[in-house]
């Protein structure tokens, strides 16, 4: 049986493209028959970040119409076996998901696929309900910033409200907090709502913390998913939190400032 | 970190990420308390309600009054309407 995960926040910008494509591969690499579906219907990034932006010749929207094949529409990932991609449409917009389309798609996917990771939209509206509608799991992207943290709460609200599992009062989609762009540095000297205090505030078990990290952008530029670049501190990250998705002990790293030396100390350096 | 700082970051210094807990708790608590007391209909039907009655009776703005409430198993809507008294 697949499992469906939903990658969503609420708020824009905090990570939700940059975790579906690290999480989609990390899942992919462990073996697992992985899909990730951009729901972002009118801006579609997920292929941008994945480096398969010209690849796309038919998308999520073409099949629901019935334009094309689901396997015309797949792109096969060209750096993760057992991973594929299912872009949006860049010239709809989101009234272009029907609940019949995507349940119909993701009743085909569900046959071929074990895990398929879906991509949410900023926002409540339309593409983010149907992203999350049919979540078994979902991964809450939160920065330790307010505006996140409350956007995340009221998905929260939405998930235990309007998702299928909760309209057909099933067992609740499990939900995950994912707190990215976390700077150790900054919580520890009282700048910035610590593991900690999302953790409390959101009141959902921590599935990982993504340190804020250059190499997430260096990835992006090059069409590269972050867990790829296994040195870098948020793609180790987001390996152990694969890891951690997959039920596997694995202990937080990066949650302590890294220690400064004298020298850093007197001539200052970023923080 | 500068030199003057390892001097200064002795000094208590206003928490700012204490001060954003404390507003997030208080606002999270409040709109999860929100989320199903009152539906966003409730303003719009409270006018249609008003509309309705006024076809009849005259009656103002502030004599009716709707509760919605949330309780295990059932919601209950319940409409006051304070009629006005009769010469």
């Amino acid at each position: 049986m697949a499992k469906v995960i939903v990658v969503t926040s609420g708020k824009g910008g905090v990570g939700k493209t940059t975790t579906s494509a690290a999480l989609s591969t990390g899942l992919a690499r462990q073996g697992y028959r992985t899909v990730v579906i951009d729901f972002d219907i009118g801006l579609r990034n997920l292929d941008l970040v994945m480096g398969c932006e010209r690849r796309v010749v038919y998308d999520f929207v073409n099949v629901i119409n019935g334009e094309a094949a689901l396997h015309q529409a797949l792109i096969k990932d060209k750096h993760t076996d057992n991973l594929f991609i299912l872009p949006a449409s860049q010239t709809r917009d989101k009234d272009a998901l029907t609940p019949e389309g995507v349940a119909q798609v993701l009743e085909i996917l569900a046959q071929e696929f074990e895990y398929i990771v879906c991509d949410s939209p900023a926002g409540i509206e339309r593409g983010a309900l149907m992203a999350l509608y049919h979540a078994d799991e979902a991964i809450i992207t939160t920065n330790p910033e307010v505006s996140s943290v409350r956007d995340s709460d009221r998905i929260l609200g939405i998930l235990q409200s309007r998702s299928r599992r909760a309209e057909l009062n099933m067992e609740p989609v499990k939900e995950h907090l994912l707190l990215t762009r976390y700077n150790a540095t900054r919580a520890e000297r009282g700048d910035m709502l610590s593991v900690e205090d999302v953790k409390d505030i959101l009141a959902i078990p921590l599935l990982g913390v993504i340190p804020e990290d250059p190499s997430v952008l260096k990835a992006s530029n090059q069409g590269l998913p972050v867990i790829l670049m296994e040195e870098s501190v948020a793609g180790s990250a987001y390996a152990d939190a694969t890891q951690r998705f997959l039920g596997e002990e694995c202990p937080m790293r990066f949650l302590e400032a890294p220690k400064k030396g004298l020298l850093q100390r007197i001539f200052g350096g970023q923080g | 970190m500068s030199i003057l700082e390892i001097f200064r970051s002795r000094e208590k210094k206003a928490n700012s990420a204490a001060i954003a807990r404390e507003r997030l708790q208080i606002i999270v608590a409040h709109e999860r308390n929100g989320q199903h007391t009152t539906p966003d209909y409730l303003p719009a039907m409270k006018q249609d309600i008003l509309n309705v009655v006024r076809k009849y009776v005259q009656v103002e703005q502030d004599h009716v009054s709707i509760t919605f409430e949330n309780q295990q198993d059932v919601s209950i809507l319940e409409l006051n309407v304070t009629l006005p008294d009769n010469d």
